[in-house]
């Protein structure tokens, strides 16, 4: 078991220095922050195309303090897997520029990088079992290109290409459940967490490094800007995700399902965690009393049947 | 020094050149002609010929991604392509030229979609002429065999640092089994030698971790840019130096062009690959009847070799070039082009005239090379001609 101890973590070095250019209370630098003090210093770091390397890696500046790689938006798998192949088979011929025998391979990649345009390349990844964590940090939409929807954006928001409007109130579709298409894949290790929960997400990180083989994470990230918050409320709106079973957290260990978080029995009605976010402002107008409905039903039946899976219900 | 001789497919010949190179990692994604190569690669691999890591992956998107990925550590790292799989690939052979990184990779020609064509033609490589990768033609097997032993030298020469491509005819070359000259293993790794892990940066260096591939905005891009500019004219005089040094060792003398019956030809044909063969034997029978035709068959299209090529062709009267690819709405094919171009700032310059032919591997034949050397005769004595044309196609 995966031991995480706040003493030790605060003496860990922090790998992401801050001057990077990330917006005002992002909670994806954060989420960089709390992985790579897990991960430690012998950790190549490879990015999609995305407000993470964006912001991290403007020439001739750098904000990371391993290797890091970038090298398009939909590849961010298929390039860690190659640097992975080249580790195992440099150090297979005693070649390695800096002898380790561990080197954690971690690619980082937005919903829009990993959901959508990246999903190919992440299951092929995964498929040839590679030994590295791929990190998708979800804010829902494809927020470094403008807050478009992407597969991850949830029923009911405003994005810049599903806007609400006088005939149409958001995106009309529910999310991808990318979390289980990971889990199919049959890969050792898939978790879901939020940076609020960094207990939780220190321990998955431990997990997925541990593991023999590929790893994922989904980590929710609430996004100011496209979300449309107040900079001060990241955390605060990543509690409340689980809260209203929006984002539970659990893993899947070799395809066993465990709930790594218990909300209160009394969950909170989703309609608290709409009203937090100006995306969801157009499902409060008089008429639009069933789009919240419909949101509360299918988050309802989500946790029901992932309950279930965790022989929990 | 005693070289072997063989009968192999062109796809044979280069696994074994890249068997022989010890590369240290391999992405894979299968599409014909390509294929074979990389069976037989991995065959190698199986039978614990050559201890190279392949990976194999979903899509030449992922190929060359992961090709970026290895190479970035400073793994020797090579794939290979064709057509629709090296359009596929298109974004990341861009950034692999970008990132400056040693890739090899045959492109084994083949003709792109639509409709859906499996045979050979210039197309696929044209399409990625400007990528910022050295590219090297092939006539038959032996140059595709001596190309791929080569190559890692020029790739990975210090002052140089890009990946380089090595076209041969998909089919033509690539299945067509050949008698050649290969190397004992040793003496082309002698030649090929270690990659230099030592000089350069790697991911890996975990003691001096780089950031690759970051965001290069209005400020640095630009200078980015030249960066691989400059690094492309000073290629030539390192590809130079590794075919002398190859010419010594084996007696294949190779340059950026080759010159085939051209010292008092009036008439000079250009062309690139397989059908350069061909020409050949035309030529032969031509001069025979006293047609005074020679033959330029280019090697290095890029970078191109501009200067040398228009002293080459300034003597002739009529020169004709023959594109087996077409450039949709251009004014002939892209080597036309290039050569025109070329022969721009000539005081006196020859005509020009071209040819496009053998699209989708439709057959190019003596014949049809005959029919090209009477319209230049033609052309030559005064004749008025289209500059642009069709050859060997239904009309």
């Amino acid at each position: 078991m995966a031991v995480v101890n706040l003493q030790t973590l605060s003496k860990n070095e922090d790998l992401l220095t801050g001057g990077h250019r990330a917006c005002a209370g992002c909670t994806g630098s954060n989420i960089l922050r709390q992985i790579m003090l897990t991960a430690g210093r012998d950790t190549v770091v490879g990015g999609a195309t995305g407000c993470m390397e964006v912001v991290t890696t403007i020439f001739p500046y750098t904000a990371w303090k391993t290797p890091f790689i970038h090298s398009a938006f939909e590849n961010c798998a298929a390039t860690v897997s190659g640097a992975e192949t080249a580790y195992r088979a440099l150090k297979k011929r005693g070649e390695l520029p800096v002898p380790r025998e561990q080197i954690n391979f971690i690619a980082f990649g937005g919903d829009g990088g990993t959901y959508d345009i990246g999903l190919q390349s992440l299951s092929g990844a995964m498929e040839r079992g590679h030994n590295m964590l791929y990190v998708c940090y979800d804010n829902e939409a494809y927020m470094n290109t403008g807050i478009q929807r992407s597969g991850a954006t949830p029923f009911g928001a405003h994005t810049s290409t599903a806007p609400a409007g006088k005939v149409k109130q958001g995106k009309d579709r529910h999310r991808k459940d990318l979390t289980k298409i990971m889990v199919a894949h049959n890969i050792p290790y898939v978790a879901q967490t939020t940076p609020f929960h960094w207990k939780d997400l220190q321990m998955k990180v431990r997990k997925a490094l541990d593991v023999e083989g590929p790893a994922f994470l989904n980590i929710l990230m609430p996004c100011t800007v496209g979300w449309g918050f107040d900079p001060a409320l990241g955390m605060e709106l990543a509690k409340m995700a689980t809260e209203c079973n929006f984002w539970p957290l659990f893993e899947v260990e070799n395809g066993e399902y465990k709930l790594t978080y218990k909300p209160k029995a009394d969950r909170t009605p989703i309609e608290e965690w709409l009203k937090t976010q100006v995306r969801f402002k157009h499902l409060f107008k008089p008429g639009n009393e069933g789009l919240i409905v419909e949101i509360q039903r299918w988050v309802d039946d989500e946790q029901r049947k992932l309950l279930k899976l965790c022989g929990e219900a | 020094m005693k070289q072997i001789y063989v009968g192999l497919t062109g796809n044979e010949a280069v696994a074994t050149a890249f068997k022989q190179a010890r590369p240290h990692v391999a992405p894979a994604f299968p599409i014909t002609p390509q294929t074979e190569m990389m069976h037989k690669f991995a065959d190698f691999v199986a039978d614990g010929v050559v201890d190279t890591e392949m990976i194999l992956v979903e899509s030449e998107h992922s190929a060359m991604s992961a090709a970026i990925g290895s190479a970035a550590t400073g793994a020797r790292t090579f794939t290979a392509t064709s057509s629709a799989g090296f359009a596929l690939m298109w974004e990341v052979v861009y950034i692999a030229a970008s990132l400056r990184l040693p890739i090899c990779m045959p492109v084994v020609n083949r003709a792109l979609s639509g409709n859906i064509n499996i045979h050979n033609d210039h197309s696929d490589a044209m399409g990625g002429r400007d990528a910022g990768w050295i590219q090297l033609w092939c006539e038959n097997t032996q140059e595709a065999y001596d190309h791929a032993l080569m190559c890692w030298r020029i790739a990975e020469h210090k002052d140089v640092r890009l990946p380089v491509m090595i076209n041969y005819d998909g089919f033509i070359i690539s299945h067509t089994a050949e008698s050649l000259h290969i190397l004992p293993d040793e003496d082309a790794w002698k030649f090929i030698g270690p990659k230099d892990l030592k000089t350069g940066y790697s991911l890996l260096d975990m003691d001096h971790p780089i950031t690759v591939g970051p965001l290069d905005l209005t400020d640095y891009y630009f200078e980015h840019k030249v960066s691989q500019i400059e690094a492309l004219k000073r290629a030539p005089k390192y590809i130079a130096e590794v075919y002398k040094e190859f010419g010594q060792l084996t007696g294949r003398h190779y340059s950026f062009f080759e010159e085939y019956r051209t010292d008092d030809a009036d008439l000079v044909i250009v062309a690139l690959g397989s059908t350069a063969g061909t020409a050949k034997d035309v030529i032969d029978a031509q001069r025979e009847k006293g047609v005074k035709v020679g033959l330029l068959k280019i090697h290095m299209f890029r970078p191109f070799p501009a200067v040398e090529l228009a002293k080459a062709l300034s003597k002739a009267k009529v020169v004709g070039v023959m594109d087996k690819s077409a450039s949709f709405g251009g004014w002939g094919g892209p080597l036309f082009n290039e050569i025109r171009s070329a022969l721009y700032d000539l005081p006196a310059r020859p005509k020009i005239h071209n040819w496009i032919y053998g699209l989708g591997g439709r057959d190019t034949d003596t014949k049809q090379i005959v029919s090209l050397i009477e319209q230049l005769q033609a052309i030559a004595k005064g004749r008025e001609a289209e500059t642009v044309n069709l050859l060997g196609v239904r009309l």
